[in-house]
């Protein structure tokens, strides 16, 4: 289980060296990747190297993600990803943020969910920081993000 | 003395604001577990676009110096510390604040900050002007071969497996190539049209420092959160400073490692704090009070972590090598701003780096002062629940990548290598290197490409890159950081210590 845990990631990452690798010295003009050669020879080099370490003498170290972690981590990388690649152009950065903070924290939140002061706290909270972020990233930095809805 | 006609620079009204800001974020946030100095610097990165370089530098200065001191707070009231650099401090701070010694601990761990602090910066200002005429006399290959024993250098020092460290250099100097190759305009590694402007490296500094932090809130679920505080009882101010500055040993252990360690590249602060607690312990005739609460024990922690954050911008200045992951990500800050470090950088940005220089001596001053006025309440605020600091965490990452640019691609490019570096850190690779490795490519590559035309115009790339005196010197300094890298691993394998 162990040897599989860190060969797999191992291979994965000498897969890219090999890919890299092939690109480096197949393309042209050969000028352009004459740096990327040097640096993917040592990267394949490096890569199967850990690769063949990882397949040979197990590492002690125990990388698994558990179950009940990855139960943790897959909502909150959901939602993030969620906001990052559809709401934050969709909805526009505000609007999107308020959704995804108050989903978080209130998913995340140990308090219990039906009590009303927890969801008063949650909503006050990201209305808080959202009131922050428009400050220093709208009206300070004047930095224009996409603001399809709610903001203009 | 070229740095005294700067100083008036730092008491600007805008200077002096950021400076006051940065000391009392940075305490906040260095205080509040989770939070490490690398990824709030980044995280700061993008607020100092609109600003002077020399104001936006005067601000990650300030951040980073006084993070590392902030880290103290919640390693002795919480016993969890702000960051690594201050490991060795729960071993005897917290052991103080049990005691309700809480308040003594605090003003002794930000006192000893000061000294060496102060004595870190003093050493910054006079080392780096002369190991900046000694790199004037590097050419291309030269150039080339710092680069490539910076990123060795932090790949195979920063704690870890030599090979892993390597492999992340090289990953980070490969993503620096995609894009548009700067000589012919050529393609490079383009598959996907996001990132035909290449990997933009304030973007990738957050999602590798940020993400895999934010992940890793999100591991502990719906925990409630089970920290106990500590209460701080007043103590004296002055019993401190007395206690402080006749404790002679473990100050002058503290500044002394804190400054060699600072000044080799890629080591950092973690090992500064607990190599000085650990020589602090070996040479005091009462070391059997070590452990359970004795203030020399902080007193060599916090003089060393502090003492490092100077000298640590020692190479980065003269050299472009971070001593450091934080000040890997002030490498950062410093290009984004066009400022390139190196030999000439006196030369040719004395007004901005002298005022940077300078707000850090002002920095340690201010920490101390801010430090010892809201340490107690520091605490509380960093009491701050995970869930609520992942979702903070996340957005501004979110906002600050977006900012560089304003392009999604650079959000885009963010979340994918963070989450990437999440699962790398858990197979045991490191973000430093790989971040070094992005940072030093361009540069690697850029005198690498003209070392090989002079080359091609004299006696080949060979003759040219591989003697010299120079040359032969860095090339035995890579060699050796690795091997010295590789005899430890085997000898902690052997041993059966973790590497």
């Amino acid at each position: 289980m162990n040897r599989l845990e860190h060969a797999i990631p191992a291979g994965v990452i000498m897969l890219v060296g090999l890919w890299v690798a092939w690109i480096s010295f197949t393309q042209n003009p050969a000028e352009a990747f004459l740096f990327p050669r040097l640096i993917s020879t040592i990267f394949l080099t490096l890569s199967i190297w850990t690769f063949v370490a990882a397949w040979v003498k197990p590492s002690e170290v125990n990388a698994t993600i558990s179950a009940t972690t990855w139960m943790n981590i897959l909502p909150g990388l959901i939602i993030g990803a969620i906001c990052v690649f559809w709401m934050g152009k969709a909805f526009g950065f505000y609007t999107a943020s308020i959704i995804t903070v108050f989903t978080l924290i209130s998913y995340y939140d140990p308090a219990p969910h039906r009590q009303i002061s927890s969801w008063i706290k949650r909503i006050l909270i990201t209305a808080g920081f959202i009131a922050v972020m428009y400050l220093l990233f709208a009206m300070l930095l004047g930095v224009f993000t996409p603001r399809e809805t709610l903001f203009r | 003395m070229e740095f005294i006609y700067y100083f008036g620079e730092v008491f600007t009204f805008w200077s002096f604001s950021l400076l006051l800001l940065g000391t009392i974020f940075g305490l906040i946030l260095g205080a509040t577990p989770g939070l490490s100095p690398t990824m709030a610097v980044a995280l700061a990165i993008p607020f100092t676009f609109k600003l002077e370089p020399a104001q936006g530098l005067i601000l990650l200065g300030a951040l980073y110096t006084s993070t590392v001191a902030g880290g103290a707070v919640s390693a002795i009231l919480l016993k969890i510390p702000g960051a690594p650099a201050n490991i060795a401090t729960t071993l005897d701070g917290h052991a103080m604040a049990q005691k309700g010694e809480g308040a003594r601990a605090l003003q002794v761990s930000f006192l000893a900050s000061l000294f060496g602090g102060v004595i870190g910066v003093l050493l910054l200002i006079f080392l780096t002007p002369i190991l900046a005429q000694w790199a004037l006399a590097f050419g291309p290959s030269e150039s080339f071969w710092v680069a490539i024993l910076g990123v060795t250098i932090i790949g195979t020092l920063g704690g870890g497996s030599v090979v892993k460290g390597l492999l992340a250099g090289c990953i980070g100097l490969w993503l620096s190539t995609i894009g548009f190759d700067d000589i012919l305009g050529t393609q490079r590694f383009i598959f996907h049209s996001s990132l035909s402007g290449g990997i933009n490296i304030i973007a990738a500094l957050i999602g590798l420092f940020a993400i895999p932090q934010v992940i890793s809130m999100f591991a502990k679920g719906r925990q409630t959160q089970d920290m106990e505080v500590i209460d701080v009882k007043p103590h004296s101010l002055f019993k401190s400073v007395h206690e402080v500055f006749s404790s002679v040993r473990a100050l002058g252990i503290g500044t002394t490692v804190g400054s060699i360690i600072g000044l080799i590249p890629g080591v950092g602060g973690q090992i500064a704090g607990l190599v000085a607690y650990d020589q602090s312990k070996n040479f005091s005739p009462d070391r059997k009070r070590f452990g359970k609460g004795h203030p020399e024990g902080v007193i060599a922690a916090e003089s060393a972590n502090n003492a490092m954050v100077g000298p640590s911008l020692v190479p980065l200045l003269t050299l472009s090598i971070p001593g450091s992951p934080t000040a890997a990500v002030l490498l950062g800050g410093l290009i984004i701003h066009g400022i390139f470090p190196g030999p000439n950088i006196f030369r040719d940005y004395p007004a901005v780096v002298w005022p940077f220089i300078n707000s850090m001596l002002i920095g340690q001053v201010l920490m101390c002062i801010f430090g010892l006025a809201i340490a107690g309440y520091a605490a509380r605020i960093a009491r701050v629940p995970p869930h609520i600091m992942a979702a903070i965490v996340l957005t501004l990452a979110i906002f600050g990548s977006y900012s560089v640019q304003t392009s999604m691609n650079d959000v885009y490019v963010m979340m994918i290598l963070g989450v990437g570096m999440y699962f790398l850190e858990r197979y045991g690779y490191s973000a430093a290197p790989l971040v070094l490795g992005l940072i030093l490519g361009p540069i690697a590559e850029g005198n690498f490409v003209e070392g090989s035309m002079i080359a091609n115009a004299q006696n080949g790339v060979a003759t040219y890159f591989l003697t010299g005196t120079l040359n032969l010197v860095l090339i035995l300094m890579v060699v050796a950081s690795i091997s010295y890298s590789v005899w430890l691993e085997l000898r902690s394998s052997k041993a059966g210590l973790p590497s």
